[in-house]
């Protein structure tokens, strides 16, 4: 009996502390990466502000979760924030579309090099962290309610009888559902409407796409409503599973970046494979298998060591590294990138 | 500017204006290397702070007393592994230039990898353990060369060119955005090593107390000729007074005057640095060199027809800036005396320098000096100016009220929102910042043909 039960405890521990977290954490930077991917594609340059619009919209999510926890209002099981979620959405959206108009648009009209958006959106960076820590402040913040695990370890352990419990936290069901559900949502929205083509027509040709009378003012609003959303959605999944911190946010735009150019930067389908392989090369390389390998190999065979590929501290490290690597073997990314 | 730091003088401390103007000149050197890779040859590098950290961590290494104990305990290990480590690197190239191309190739040079990454480990793991074994409390680490402080200036100089030259095979010649990418990630990794490998610069644990290149207050204090020189220059005030009561007035005057003496002692120093480094930037930019930099800058294509190496000028410029901002980065650690790994935040280390440069005008060096000269300014009085301003703006309301309390306590992030505003302010309106970069033609540049 052992020689069964021992691969399933160590495949049940391999899926709650490598599978679970990795997906979950795949889809919110695979948000996330969409969102960077759509405005290079669409803008043409790399917003180094996005990581600061997530922690935007997250903050907004997290004020009015607590004004609706503060009038009792919940979802039961669910998290509030799923509630105050729409509201975080159209002030980010809105604050985009404003920051566009003030900022971007000018450099656009002009036809500036793409380094000086860049640098404009460091400027932007740094005004919204300014705003967010002026708002929220600098520390961790928690607005996580409702149920907190899907499957618990302990009710596991009693319905299986293994001595390894599986546990499936809400948050990163939460996340990894609504990852799917839009991600099907967008692509549904860029292959058969109207507006979607026209965004993919003026990603893949702007001056042709002008000349078919695609008006490129409608295409670069819905750009950042869509961009925003997917920011919000994602900060919020994020500060759902972990919690909310400016500066982490401002830290994950590395591994964001990192997932878009894998995949192929200005490929929608190259942003979520990209995340999901950060997340993984990260989760993967930073676990400690030792517990996975006490259970697969006989007792003589045993690590004594943790059994640990990198040092948790070096994760930026793996998707610096996977960035490198792509860079340097194939520079447009798994699904040859650049076109929308 | 000079105005600016003698009105703090006068209202704030005559301390606080010195210790101010010093971080100023640290930031225009840090700026006039942003301004070589930027303004000369249009690379946006976004991993100043690891550079800068480079150059702290060389403070430490420099001037630190070796821990013998620990290079007993654990070096041997530590030499092996590096060892390894190199030869793994030596290989991979080796297999890399000699083997033909193929799949073949690459699982030979993987498997090489992953066989040099465990064979270093093996040595590394039970040095570092050991070394950090040795009085954890205080030491933990191999301690560094014991030499001078100054000399890690130029080291820091040397760290930053090595580790620009590496991020250089890698990222140049990449999109601007894709180098800039990969810039900031190297500069989050050196960071992340800076904090985590106790055995090299104890990690956040810090290093204090690194010795200075300058006299210390208590010395001074204590000194003949510095107390007679501080009762000489205020031999008016003195003369008033007489007994207990003039013993009091200098003992104060004497440890106010130990702090500015030796804060202007640090000020004389940097300032002959930057003196030194924008002596050679302003030559440089105006020689030959320089205008092939610029050609290179303004039109790639038409300098690489020109039989113009443009990766290898890119190299060279990247490697040329990270090293000034490298020894800004070491004399900032000398300034603190302590390397504090944790302190090092992308806001304050990368893009507040890029600030600088943009707003005192790219490919001006005197425009990144005043650049960095106004922004440190405002980057500090920026708080007490919010403070004061939302103090006022609020005093109408409750004395207790939450709003009025959150909106005080807050006041200190305000300084973001104006550097982003500033920032956006010049790029708009004058994207030249206030000193343009100026191009000197020629006669016949200057008049066009008919």
């Amino acid at each position: 009996m052992t020689f069964l039960t021992e691969p399933l405890n160590a495949l049940i521990l391999l899926a709650n502390f490598v599978l679970m977290p990795a997906l979950s954490y795949g889809s919110q930077l695979a948000l996330g990466a969409l969102g960077v991917t759509l405005i290079f594609g669409i803008l043409r340059f790399a917003n180094f502000a996005h990581g600061e619009i997530m922690a935007f919209g997250t903050m907004v999510t997290i004020l009015v979760t607590w004004g609706l926890q503060s009038f009792g209002v919940s979802l039961g099981p669910l998290p509030t924030a799923l509630l105050a979620m729409p509201v975080g959405i159209v002030a980010t959206a809105l604050f985009c579309i404003v920051t566009d108009r003030v900022v971007y648009r000018y450099y656009r009209d002009s036809k500036s090099p793409p380094v000086v958006l860049v640098i404009a959106s460091v400027g932007v960076m740094f005004i919204i962290n300014g705003i967010v820590r002026f708002i929220i402040g600098p520390d961790d913040q928690r607005f996580a309610d409702g149920e907190r695990f899907i499957v618990r370890a302990r009710d596991f352990k009693e319905l299986t009888g293994m001595s390894e419990g599986l546990t499936i936290k809400v948050s990163q069901g939460l996340t990894i559902c609504v990852a799917v559900m839009l991600v099907i949502a967008l692509f549904w929205f860029l292959q058969k409407t109207r507006t979607g083509k026209a965004m993919r027509a003026f990603s893949d040709n702007e001056d042709l796409a002008l000349l078919s009378g695609i008006n490129p003012d409608r295409v670069v609003l819905v750009t950042w409503i869509i961009a925003a959303s997917l920011a919000t959605i994602a900060g919020t999944l994020y500060g759902l599973d972990k919690s909310f911190k400016p500066f982490t946010y401002f830290q994950l735009l590395l591994p964001i970046f990192a997932a878009a150019i894998v995949g192929g930067i200005g490929q929608p389908i190259g942003a979520i494979v990209g995340g999901y392989v950060v997340a993984f090369s990260e989760v993967m390389l930073t676990y400690a298998y030792k517990k996975f390998l006490v259970y697969l190999l006989p007792e003589s065979w045993q690590p004594e060591t943790l059994v640990q590929l990198l040092s948790t501290d070096y994760k930026f490290a793996v998707s610096f590294l996977i960035l490198v690597v792509v860079l340097l073997i194939r520079p447009t990314g798994i699904f040859r990138g650049k076109v929308l | 500017m000079a105005v600016l730091l003698a009105f703090v003088g006068f209202s704030q401390s005559w301390s606080v204006a010195l210790a101010i103007l010093n971080l100023c000149l640290i930031s225009a050197i840090m700026a006039l290397g942003v301004n070589i890779q930027w303004g000369y040859a249009g690379l946006f590098n976004v991993g100043i702070m690891g550079f800068a950290a480079l150059g702290g961590a060389a403070a430490v290494i420099v001037s630190k007393a070796p821990v013998t104990e620990a290079w007993r305990a654990g070096g041997g290990y530590l030499l092996v592994a590096l060892l390894v480590s190199v030869g793994t690197v030596a290989a991979v190239v080796f297999l890399h230039r000699r083997l033909p191309r193929g799949p073949a190739t690459v699982l030979a040079i993987t498997m090489t990898i992953v066989a040099g990454y465990f064979a270093a480990r093996f040595f590394y793991e039970p040095g570092v353990s050991a070394i950090e074994a040795v009085n954890p409390a205080k030491t933990g680490y191999l301690g560094g060369l014991g030499l001078p402080i100054i000399l890690s200036w130029a080291v820091g100089g040397v760290f930053a060119a090595g580790a620009a030259w590496i991020v250089g095979r890698v990222a140049l010649g990449l999109r601007s955005d894709y180098f800039a990418i990969a810039t900031l990630g190297i500069s989050e990794i050196i960071i992340a090593l800076m904090k985590h490998e106790d055995w090299l610069t104890r990690g956040v644990k810090n290093v204090t107390g690194l010795p200075r290149p300058v006299p210390y207050e208590v010395d001074l204090q204590s000194s003949e000729w510095f107390i007679s020189m501080i009762e000489s220059l205020n031999g008016g005030a003195l003369s008033t007074l007489s007994g207990d009561a003039r013993a009091d007035a200098l003992h104060k005057l004497v440890i106010d005057g130990s702090s500015i003496f030796v804060k202007l002692c640090y000020a004389g120093l940097f300032l002959a640095v930057l003196a030194l480094i924008l002596g050679l930037s302003m030559r440089a930019l105006h020689s030959p060199w320089g205008r092939m930099m610029r050609a290179i800058r303004d039109n790639e294509i038409a300098a690489s027809a020109m039989g113009k190496n443009v990766t290898a000028r890119h190299r060279q410029v990247f490697i040329i800036g990270s090293a000034v901002v490298g020894i800004a980065g070491a004399m900032l650690t000398t300034l603190d005396g302590q390397f504090t790994p944790g302190t090092y935040h992308p806001l304050r280390f990368t893009f507040l320098i890029w600030v600088m440069v943009i707003v005192g005008g790219s490919g001006n060096n005197l425009g990144s000096v005043l650049g960095a000269f106004v922004i440190w300014f405002f980057w500090i009085e920026a708080e007490p100016l919010g403070l004061w301003l939302i103090d006022t703006g609020t005093a109408w309301m409750d004395e207790d009220s939450a709003l009025r309390n959150h909106l005080l306590e807050s006041a200190q992030h305000m300084r973001l929102l104006t550097m982003g505003v500033i920032l956006l302010l010049v790029m708009r309106f004058s994207p030249g910042g206030i000193l343009p970069e100026t191009v000197r033609h020629t006669e016949s540049d200057a008049k066009p043909p008919d």
